[in-house]
């Protein structure tokens, strides 16, 4: 395999002029997009971008070949090439391996749907888990779960693949000993049995939301004298837990009801994108957003926040802040709001009028109007978003306290720090891990891994022989969620029993097992204990109850009540101490805190606006790299309280000047074979003290970096030019004109035609995409990569240009380098109705079908790459190698695989097919039936992920058909019109509600 | 100054010019054999781990393919059955036949008998059983007179070419959904007839004759 070239010694060139880059915007008239730097710089690499659909190919054969051997293979290829026309001798046989007695719900060749639930910091998100003869392949949203409400997350798309991860654990280790679940259990008992004088069991578990992992922890508790219990979880919002005790005294948590605000402050919160309820919160949302027709009722955002994040991109004011800044906001906000709050000044970053301006709008909303903290912002945020949530006569209305629904509720931060104190102290005799990793996710001042070390007997129980197995005395693989019983809660406090889809596929015990052995009951399954803890806590008929619960992914009647609870009227507490350089530390958007780093499908998804792939990296604004005299690739040393990591630095428009964030979930030692060695380790970065955020120091090392980005790959001809590419507006713009020249920009098109157009009589698909509620999150990315077993590539291939994902989600600025706004416009196949990559197929493999679809047929292609040449959207995708594996049984990744789908192999171009299969599956059921496919039957692997539901597809024949309704709206519009493709994929502009009284300044 | 070719060299080539032109020869024989699409085991018996008369359960006994072939109405695949199929009748009737010892051994064990597969379209050729059944398709029709198979047997190619042969003219192939599982369904022997019936079957059954021909109503 060709490697990279290694990155260049740093030249004044590639340095970028900021100064000049800013001047060239200034002097440009009307909406200015753009889609990089690089653009805008107008460097060589990126007229390449534009020029080429697959820049950066293979060099050359570097010994090139004389006229005679090229002659003799041309003849030879000439004379072998009749050969391909044989059939093949034939092969054995295939098996057909029946049921020996057939389960009576499984029909062969018909997928089942089980509810079951995903968490992520304890919280569950309810999923349904499409089964192929019980082998689990996709997960879709639960309509019925209140966290889920039928959209998932990206991360969500990819646990399927992490549950046949072959680099999972798979057997009971100790030490480098392969041993067996009764030699854990025998040893386990030992240790507890035989503690010393002053020493305890400490059992570590992640944030348990679950009631009957909570009862049996209690059970622990009692039946063990001086067992204790800790919690340490880097995906648990601890400043929420923080916030909420120093408002109200009590451990609730907000709840929100985003149908009914009609303002939303978010002080550095990614409300639609992270944290428990974000699906929720997306939906509601996104219903107050739609902006179809000019008369719409749109909500208004004020998005004050560090780094560019999903939500940011749907702010109608966004306002980049260090995190100290957005801490002094607050407080400055919350005074003027009438909350006795920490005296701050206005940061430089929040004008006045702005200021004035979010204060009348959120007290003119009249109790619609609502604040939101940010996961990483200082428990005193929280605490104040709390007051002005009270001050505005939200509660009740847009935000509800409830208990929280965690078992035991805890800052968990100050747990592990227990932890560690007491097994420094040797109180520790025996420590049980369950799913945790913190000898790679805790804070580095505590010193886990030297703590650790002086506990006589640990055990590890996790997916992966990672970090913490490594360091513990005992391992035991643990199962995956789709593997085994389980319950949890949601944000809300609704409890989902999660049933399992398959048998541990690599052995495994789940925590209820773990401890039930604890409990002297080692043969007890998860079902029984599951089951045990339920059937004593329900009236009634219980088998209903457990039918009716397990059905729905739901248990009724399970979520918690508002609790009577008034905030604290004045807030204490010191503001954070800001500095010119503030780190923060955010867990990553694909691996999360690291859990997901071994999931190629996560390593290789573009990152929502930087598009960065399989690394993380210093995100610095152009002014504070400008100031530091650094640019994209070099790297730099971050050092906070005298710990230091080197980490290359990404220049990111948006960015909060002074800001600088990494993404922790990098830099895995002991991950698994995708994940180890992949991006910079950050957590160093992290102590209890200063927690995600902190005044940072940097300095440059003078060493480059390579990052591979994909924001300026597959980049259309004139993003900046007058092709109107992206398209937006105000909602007062669309008001005073639906055909505003903000929105509308007419092309003449031919009047007469040499031939008559095709009339389609059937069925028409069509999809639009509305970009006013998309968010870029990429759910639908993973999505479709799941759905279409679209492979994965790897970073080397990626620079190539050469990622395989059938749907991208192509991230633009517009403005200001400083300042930007945000477009995020999701590109699948534009499925053009005179497409121009048929004509120039010399075989034939890509053609017109009679519903409209632009149809690839992988075994006609010859691979000349004539049509993805010829695509002015850049959709299509080239096999250069063999990246998928086309041996079902040469990795049990294959398991994963869509049965539905083919699996393409090397050679063959593909490209989005508007999920043909399940639209096949609908057309044969409707065909089977004698009717007519109904409106929203077919639903798309991205449209059923989107969380905003920016993804409508159907029937353009079928009158009052979802997707006719938004193509009816004036600011619909399709991509490159001037070339006269007719895509079937449109647009909806995107529309903003700037507040009138910022007219201008916006 | 030596000759260059030494008289030897004429017989060499002429040698090679014979050589050449039986090499040609040779070689077209070989591909035009291996590249007959019909050597794929049509009318072979393919031995199966249960000697299985189809003939005698069809014929002799009555049974309906659906009996086994349980899915076929609705899923993609008509399925073979399950050893617990099989069991529904054997474990009462011939229960010590040494023919039926693999199925008694499956059920005893549960572990699946392992079929060998008979009709093996390609894994990019998306086919689906209940859409042919429930319009007009029969059995026969592709699968041949399995009701007088001892051991089945492939009786078409399946070539994409003898697909499109019906996709493209579905009129000369169908029969009223009545007699989908009667194997012994005649077609009219006059084509006309034949025709008139099928376009009516057609219009009943609202199928959408141009859909049938496009490429992605089989391939994914």
């Amino acid at each position: 395999m060709l490697d990279m070239p290694p990155m260049n010694p740093p030249q004044e060139d590639e340095r970028r002029d900021f100064q000049r880059l800013r001047e060239k915007l200034a002097g440009q008239q009307g909406p200015a997009y753009w889609r990089s730097l690089g653009e805008l710089a107008d460097t060589e690499e990126f007229r390449e971008f534009v020029a080429k659909e697959f820049p950066r190919q293979a060099a050359p054969l570097e010994n090139g070949l004389d006229r005679r051997d090229f002659l003799k293979l041309l003849g030879a290829s000439m004379a072998l090439a009749g050969l391909s026309a044989c059939a093949r001798p034939p092969l054995p046989h295939e098996k057909i391996v029946p049921y020996v007695r057939g389960p009576a719900e499984v029909v062969p060749g018909k997928p089942l749907f089980y509810a079951t639930a995903v968490t992520y910091g304890g919280f569950a998100e309810g999923v349904l888990a499409e089964s192929h003869q019980g082998r689990p392949t996709k997960l879709e949203g639960n309509p019925d779960h209140p966290a889920s409400r039928g959209a998932t997350g990206a991360t969500t798309q990819a646990e399927v693949l992490a549950l046949y991860d072959p680099d999972r654990s798979t057997t009971v280790m100790e030490g480098d000993q392969e041993r067996t679940w009764d030699d854990f259990v025998a040893a386990l008992g030992a240790a507890v049995g035989g503690l010393a004088d002053g020493q305890g069991l400490a059992v570590l578990t992640e944030n348990v939301t679950s009631p009957t992992l909570a009862a049996q922890l209690q059970q622990v508790l009692a039946a063990v004298p001086g067992a204790s219990w800790y919690q340490w979880d880097p995906l648990h919002p601890d400043n929420e837990v923080a916030g909420a005790r120093l408002a109200f005294g009590a451990d609730v948590r907000p709840v929100y009801d985003l149908t009914r605000a009609d303002v939303v402050v978010s002080l550095g919160a990614d409300f639609l994108d992270r944290g428990p309820g974000r699906l929720a919160h997306a939906r509601d949302f996104a219903q107050r957003r739609r902006a179809l027709r000019a008369d719409a009722d749109m909500n208004r955002l004020y998005q004050l926040e560090s780094s560019p994040s999903p939500t940011g991109v749907l702010a109608d004011h966004r306002v980049p802040l260090r995190p100290s800044e957005i801490a002094a906001a607050a407080a400055v906000l919350a005074a003027r709001l009438g909350v006795d709050a920490p005296a701050a000044e206005a940061p430089a970053g929040l004008s006045a009028a702005l200021l004035d301006a979010m204060v009348a709008d959120l007290q003119g909303a009249q109790g619609a109007a609502v604040v939101i903290a940010g996961a990483e912002q200082p428990p005193v945020v929280h605490a104040l978003a709390a007051a002005m949530n009270a001050a505005l006569g939200a509660v009740g209305t847009t935000v509800t306290y409830v208990a929280n629904p965690a078992a035991r509720p805890a800052v968990h931060v100050e747990e592990i720090a227990a932890l560690t104190a007491a097994m420094r102290d040797g109180a520790v005799g025996a420590l049980l891990v369950l799913g945790a990793n913190p000898v790679y996710t805790a804070p580095a001042d505590l010193g886990f891994a030297d703590a650790l070390a002086r506990v006589p007997f640990s055990a590890h129980v996790g997916l992966y022989r990672d970090e913490t197995a490594l360091a513990c005395t005992w391992h035991v693989p643990q199962t995956h969620f789709l593997e085994t019983w389980g319950d949890a809660r949601a944000y809300d406090g609704t409890v989902t029993i999660t049933q399992p889809l398959i048998l541990p596929f690599y052995g495994g015990k789940s925590h209820h097992e773990v401890l039930a052995a604890l409990l002297g009951d080692p043969a007890a399954t998860a079902y029984d204990v599951v089951r045990g803890y339920w059937q004593g806590r329900v009236s009634g008929d219980f088998e209903a109850f457990w039918r009716e619960s397990v059905y729905r992914g739901v248990v009724a009647g399970t979520a918690e009540p508002p609790a009577a609870v008034t905030p604290a009227g004045s807030v204490a507490g010191p503001l954070p101490q800001g500095s010119d350089l503030e780190v923060v530390l955010t867990h990553d958007h694909g691996v999360l805190d690291g859990r997901l780093a071994n999931n190629g499908w996560m390593q290789e998804l573009p990152r929502p606006i930087s598009k960065l792939t399989w690394d993380n990296a210093a995100l610095m604004a152009p002014r504070t790299a400008e100031r530091l005299n650094v640019g994209t690739g070099d790297v730099v040393t971050l050092t906070v309280d005298g710990r230091s990591v080197d980490v290359p630095v990404l220049v990111q428009p948006g960015q909060a000047d002074g800001a600088v964030t990494v993404a922790l979930g990098y830099g895995r030692t002991a991950g698994g074979s995708v994940a180890n060695g992949v991006g910079v380790d950050a957590y160093p970065l992290l102590a209890t003290a200063t927690g995600h955020t902190a005044p940072v120091q940097v300095a440059t090392t003078g060493r480059r970096y390579r990052l591979v980005t994909t924001q300026e790959h597959h980049a259309l001809e004139g993003t900046g030019e007058a092709r109107h590419i992206v398209r937006s507006g105000t909602l007062a713009q669309f008001r005073a004109e639906p055909e505003h020249p903000t929105f509308a920009h007419p092309v003449a098109h031919h009047s007469e035609d040499l031939y008559p157009d095709f009339v389609y009589e059937g069925y028409k698909w069509g999809m639009v995409i509305d970009q006013t509620v998309c968010t870029g999150c990429s759910a639908c990315v993973v999505a479709c990569q799941a759905e279409n077993n679209v492979p994965i590539v790897g970073k080397e291939q990626v620079w190539r240009n050469r990622e395989m994902h059938w749907l991208r989600v192509d991230s633009y600025y517009g403005g200001s380098i400083d300042d930007p706004r945000f477009y995020a416009q999701p590109m699948p196949c534009q499925h053009c109705e005179k497409a121009p990559c048929e004509p120039v197929c010399p075989v034939g493999a890509t053609v017109h079908d009679s519903e409209g679809l632009n149809v690839m047929v992988y075994n006609r292609c010859v691979g000349t790459r004539y049509c993805s040449n010829n695509c002015p959207y850049k959709v299509r995708r080239f096999n250069y190698l063999q990246y998928a594996e086309l041996d079902t049984s040469a990795t049990p990744l294959s398991l994963a695989n869509n049965p539905d789908v083919t699996v393409r192999s090397r050679g063959v171009m593909e490209k989005c097919t508007y999920c043909t299969q399940r639209i096949s599956r609908a057309r044969i059921e409707a065909a089977n039936e004698d009717r007519r496919i109904r409106d929203l039957e077919v639903v798309t692997a991205c449209q059923a992920a989107c969380p905003t539901q920016a993804i409508v597809f159907g029937d353009l024949n079928l009158e009052g058909s979802a997707v006719n309704e938004m193509k009816a709206s004036p600011i619909n519009y399709t991509l490159l019109d001037d070339l006269q493709t007719f895509p079937r994929t449109s647009y909806l502009a995107k529309v903003t509600n700037p507040n009138p009284a910022l007219e201008g300044s916006a | 100054m030596p000759q260059l070719y030494p008289p030897s060299a004429n017989a060499l080539v002429r040698w090679s010019l014979i050589g050449g032109g039986v090499f040609v020869v040779l070689l077209v024989t070989a591909l035009t054999f291996l590249a007959r699409t019909s050597n794929n085991r049509v009318g072979v018996p393919v031995a199966q781990p249960v000697d299985f008369p189809h003939n005698t359960h069809v014929v002799d006994l009555g049974l309906d393919c659906r009996y086994c072939h349980s899915t076929v109405e609705t899923s993609n695949t008509a399925s073979v059955p399950s050893t617990e199929t099989c069991m529904t009748c054997h474990s009462q009737i011939r229960t010590n036949t040494p023919q039926l010892e693999p199925v008694f051994a499956s059920w005893e064990a549960d572990v699946p008998i392992a079929w060998n597969r008979v009709h093996d379209l390609p894994d990019y050729t998306y086919f689906d059983h209940s859409v042919h059944v429930n319009n007009g398709v029969g059995c026969s029709s592709c699968h041949g007179r399995v009701d007088q198979m001892r051991t089945a047997f492939k009786t078409e190619a399946m070539t994409m070419g003898w697909c499109l042969e019906c996709h493209r003219d579905p009129a000369t192939q169908l029969r009223p959904r009545s007699e989908v599982f009667n194997m012994e369904y005649s077609h009219p022997s006059r084509p006309e007839v034949q025709r008139a019936i099928g376009e009516q079957l057609i219009a009943a059954y609202h199928i959408d004759t141009d859909r049938l021909i496009q490429c992605s109503t089989c391939h994914r």
